[in-house]
């Protein structure tokens, strides 16, 4: 061997040599040396925490309080983690039988052995304090805090909406959330689900081989701090909110209120309700289950959103606008009755007068005088055909509210009825003329609309000729942080001189009209009783109102199934609403009696079960 | 001529190296088994479900294959060198295309329910090919190039292996340098060389100032070997600010030129990402795994953080987690002596033969196997960037080990005659 090799060689040996003098060095220093490793062994088991933060609390427009959250805790597994453990002892203790536990390891494999599932949902603190004791004896499990909705005041059920554990498939979708978090299903809790949920945090803890808390992972480098869910501020009156469910009490229909100025939602009762406290915690699936097969009271639809009712007198008003409007008819327009509008050998009834002016024909709610103004406004000879006429008629009534969702936070709107040009060439095969939709005129026939968009129709007319979309969360944050989604203020096509014939009827109403039982004393009111035909039980009683009439603080509509006639139920409940926002206070006492005992057909049924 | 071949098998056969491959295969099973141990489990020797069934298998195969070797005549492996290279480029190449991805890394071919990583085999085939390549007689302009057909020898596989995104088999195919090195190939190169890649993974792994510090050391202590020679002083000191040059160069790419995506990939390899359930996750559980097995370790089959899952990959790349853990600083020494006995034995037996042919695969068995060693217990113990190649005979896996076992027994039989 040459000399060169033979120093090659040395060389090669003596690095490999080196370098495994080093890698050994390390290890010594690692194995031996540094007792770091071993303690870190000893406590080796790093655990994410989820930090859920509060979600918001929701207060009504007086900072009372409707929704805040009570603490709850969950039982949860890491099946990884898991050890041989006392199943006797663990089910003794959370009060589940050997199979249930099973089953639910079972299935916390098969969803993910890395990842917490919940073992036991919800146990009371006194459960959670006994367990906690021995936790130290059931490693792979621990406890989490979880946070339960609860409701003050059980009211609002529909408009507040309710929380629950999140679907699979909403999970694929969002990344945010995780197996067993609660994410808001129905409500504000939905709409403002961003808002209220706040943002997650986690915390890396090491935890030792008995499943003990050792501290911090890293000191806390990786946590993420958790951010607070913001509170809201909804536009809701608890009070009113309060009375108009216990004024509807065992009878089926809806009160909505709205602020004119803002459009802010007073109030909005749908009767039957529930409770909001039954959908919370781990009985919510089994009361679910048995509103919902609740077919005669349908406790969960929303009717003041989602009931489409044919509107009735009350839609006169629109019309009345409309045709004004149009230069159709002005205040002192007027046409004689006797008794009814007369159309290609049919009769079309109203209660015996000889006629009307427009401020006349409000408050004596005659059928004739806008059946006449609706066939002019769609037989007008500016429109070429009765299609163009209907056209024009069905923006206007659009711009009104009708006929489309505000699409605002309030929870699953329908958008009523209004057909279009297309139905009736359709239904008519192209021949049809005013006459043919000549119902539409006096709130009946194709026409559907909810009570919210007969509420806004009533705000509209309050403000004269404008109105912010109705929603429900008027400040998200803090309370003088304004929810800025809907403050836009939206025309509706009317000019306001057009308003004050038909706010005069509306007084007259009132004042010596259909409408003297909403009377209250010393507000001036403006109003109009309607009656809608039911075609499948007795009429529906109906009555919107606005006051005070000069400066507006609280449109009204409110609708009782099968309530008879508008002037009187619907009425008296509009004057006990009004009362109690505008005076905070009721004395009409007798009234209210009267409201309370009033009792309808279905009640007593319901009674006789 | 039966009786002939028998003879010849026996004669010459290196029984250390056997004796060391036997040993360091065995405790690469039981490191499987102690990993996958589960004191409630039924225990069957070939349960397929568990990787130590499986390895027993592969453990088997080896055995025929090395017996195969053995049965062979060593001329064969010398004729066919660059047959057995072109095969083995082919069938990595066809990875590319064929191939299915596996953690990242489209390096596995599917065969039924089973894998193989045909990079591992092209280890011994480039070796081959080397140890052929250097024992021809060179024509005069191949003796002006070979380093450069060398260096291609080694190009072709590392290249496809970087295109299947399996930087740590490239790395290996580099290892073979150490061979050049003893072939004549320039010191000064493999010194050039060695310092550009520290200084590219000192500047990632820590920060440019350190490193410039670091190069400016490395100057002081060379201008102490020139005495005062004033030209060499000068050229040095070119040298030093070449680098220098490298480290701002290095920044400026990380800093401006990468996308953020792949700053993180490199900040994941050099253990500078705090993601704990990342690479970082993985270094530190490794460390606490081998760190609290302390100077006797816990016993075999008492490791806790191996069993309860702590540490990833604990049978394939990071196995010696689970012997660090069980056996301690002693079984650092017993694993290290055992390979290092083997490597030396290779370097000896291949420095004593005649052959060229047979001294050039030896040093390059011995450069794969020495890299792997390194870089696999270097990355376990945070000394190396986390660099996934197995532990060669030890880590779970039937490529890896028939790899090994080809590129060893080649040797032990082209040794024998």
């Amino acid at each position: 061997m040459n000399p060169l090799s033979e120093q090659r060689k040395i060389i090669i040996i003596g690095s490999m040599l080196l370098v495994s003098v080093v890698c050994l060095c390390k290890l010594f220093g690692l194995q031996v040396i540094d007792k770091r490793y071993k303690e870190a062994a000893e406590r080796n088991a790093i655990r994410e925490v989820t930090i859920t933060p509060p979600r918001g609390l929701i207060y009504d427009r007086n900072d009372s309080l409707l929704v805040y959250n009570e603490a709850a805790y969950d039982l949860m597994v890491i099946p990884k983690d898991m050890k041989p453990f006392d199943t006797m002892d663990l089910c003794k203790s959370i009060d589940i039988t050997k199979e249930e536990l099973c089953e639910k390891l079972e299935k916390a494999k098969k969803y993910s052995p890395l990842l917490p599932s919940i073992v036991k949902q919800q146990m009371p603190k006194d459960d959670y304090g006994f367990l906690q004791e021995k936790m130290h004896k059931f490693p792979g499990f621990f406890v989490q805090n979880r946070i339960l909705r609860s409701y003050p005041v059980p009211i609002a059920a529909h408009i507040l909406g309710y929380i629950g554990e999140i679907t699979d498939q909403q999970l694929s979708t969002d990344t945010y959330y995780q197996l067993g978090d609660y994410i808001g299903i129905s409500g504000i809790e939905k709409s403002y689900e961003e808002e209220l949920r706040g943002r997650k945090g986690k915390r890396m803890v090491l935890v030792d081989v008995n499943n003990r808390e050792q501290g911090p992972y890293k000191n806390g480098e990786a946590d993420v701090s958790a951010v607070a869910g913001a509170n809201l501020w909804s536009t809701l009156d608890l009070k009113l909110q309060e009375y108009g469910e216990k004024l509807l009490e065992g009878k089926r229909g809806s009160i909505v209120a709205i602020e004119p100025s803002t459009g802010e939602v007073l109030c909005v009762v749908s009767m039957p309700t529930y409770d909001p406290n039954l959908l919370v915690g781990k009985d919510r699936g089994k009361n679910y289950a048995a509103l919902n097969a609740d077919v005669e009271n349908t406790p969960l639809f929303n009717r003041a959103l989602k009931a489409c009712y044919p509107p009735g007198s009350t839609f006169k008003i629109a019309n009345g606008l409309i045709a004004q409007q149009e230069g159709v008819i002005n205040r002192n327009t007027y046409y004689s009755c006797g008794g009814g509008y007369s159309y290609g050998g049919h009769r079309l009834k109203c209660h015996s007068h000889a006629g009307s002016d427009l401020v006349d024909a409000v408050r004596c709610s005659c059928n004739a005088y806008f059946c006449h103004a609706f066939y002019n406004t769609i037989s007008n000879s500016r429109y070429h055909s009765i299609q163009e006429g209907y056209q024009v008629w069905k923006n206007r009534i659009n711009q009104l509210g009708f006929g489309q969702k505000f699409n605002t936070d309030l929870p699953y709107e329908s958008k009523g009825i209004i057909p279009s040009v297309e139905f009736f060439d359709k239904r008519y095969n192209g021949h049809w003329n005013a006459n043919s939709v000549i119902s539409m005129a006096i709130g009946q026939g194709e026409v559907g609309s909810t009570p919210l968009q007969m509420a806004n129709l009533i705000a509209i007319v309050a403000n004269r000729g404008y109105y912010y979309k109705p929603h429900v969360v008027r400040a998200i944050g803090t309370k003088n942080t304004p929810n800025k989604r809907y403050n836009e203020k939206i025309d509706c096509g009317i000019d306001q001189r057009y308003f004050e014939p038909i706010i005069e009827g509306m007084k007259l109403v009132i004042s010596g009209g259909t409408g003297r039982l909403a009377q209250v004393e010393g507000i001036e009111m403006a109003g109009k009783t309607g009656t809608a035909q039911n075609p499948h039980g007795a009429d529906h009683s109906v009555f919107a109102c606005f006051a005070p009439v000069d400066h507006p603080k609280i449109a009204l509509f409110i609708l009782v199934e099968n309530g008879g006639w508008g002037g009187v139920l619907a009425a008296r409940i509009a004057s006990l609403m009004t009362e109690m926002y505008l005076n905070r206070e009721i004395k009409q006492t007798q009234k209210e009696q009267d409201v309370l005992t009033h009792t309808l057909y279905y009640a007593k049924k319901k009674n006789a079960n | 001529m039966l009786t002939d071949s028998q003879a010849v098998t026996s004669k010459g056969i290196d029984t250390h190296l056997i004796l060391i491959y036997v040993a360091l295969v065995i405790i690469g099973w039981l490191s499987i088994y102690s990993s996958s141990y589960d004191p409630q489990a039924e225990f069957t020797l070939f349960n397929l479900d568990q990787n130590y069934g499986r390895q027993l298998i592969w453990i088997i195969v080896s055995a025929a294959f090395a017996i195969a070797i053995l049965v062979v005549e060593g001329k064969f492996f010398y004729n066919n060198a660059y047959i057995i290279y072109l095969i083995f480029m082919l069938l990595i190449l066809s990875v590319l295309f064929l191939g299915t991805e596996i953690s990242g890394a489209k390096a596995w071919i599917k065969i039924g329910s089973f894998s193989i990583q045909p990079i591992e085999f092209a280890k011994f085939a480039t070796a081959l090919a080397l140890a052929k390549f250097f024992n021809e007689g060179k024509t005069d302009s191949e003796r002006r190039n070979i380093w450069l057909i060398a260096f291609i020898f080694i190009l072709v596989p590392a290249g496809i292996a970087i295109l299947q995104k399996d930087t740590g088999s490239a790395l290996v195919f580099f290892s073979l340098i150490i061979m050049f090195y003893r072939e004549g190939f320039s010191g000064w190169l493999m010194l050039l060389g060695l310092l550009i890649i520290v200084t590219f993974v000192f500047t990632l792994m820590w920060n440019e100032l350190y490193t410039i510090a670091f190069l400016l050391v490395l100057l002081c202590i060379s201008c102490f070997f020139i005495r005062g020679n004033k030209m060499k002083l000068l050229r040095n000191v070119g040298i030093f600010l070449g680098f220098v040059m490298l480290v701002f160069a290095v920044n400026v790419a990380y800093t401006k030129v990468l996308q953020p995506h792949q700053r993180q990939r490199i900040d994941t390899i050099f253990g500078k990402s705090i993601d704990p359930k990342g690479a970082d996750f993985n270094l530190n559980q490794s460390k606490i795994a081998i760190g609290s097995g302390g100077f006797a370790g816990k016993g075999y089959l008492n490791g806790t953080q191996t069993k309860l899952n702590f540490v990833p990959e604990q049978t394939t790349d990071f196995i010696f987690c689970g012997i660090g853990e069980e056996w301690g600083f002693i079984g650092s020494i017993a694993i290290f002596t055992l390979f290092m006995a083997l490597i030396l034995r290779i370097i000896f037996l291949a420095e004593r033969h005649k052959s060229t042919f047979v001294r050039v695969y030896g040093y390059g068995v011995a450069s794969i196997i020495f890299f792997h060693l390194v870089i696999n217990i270097g990355m376990t113990i945070g000394l190396v960037p986390v660099i996934g190649i197995p532990l060669p005979f030890i880590s779970y896996g039937g490529s890896s080990l028939w790899g090994f076992t080809l590129l060893l027994f080649i040797f032990i039989k082209i040794n024998a005659e």
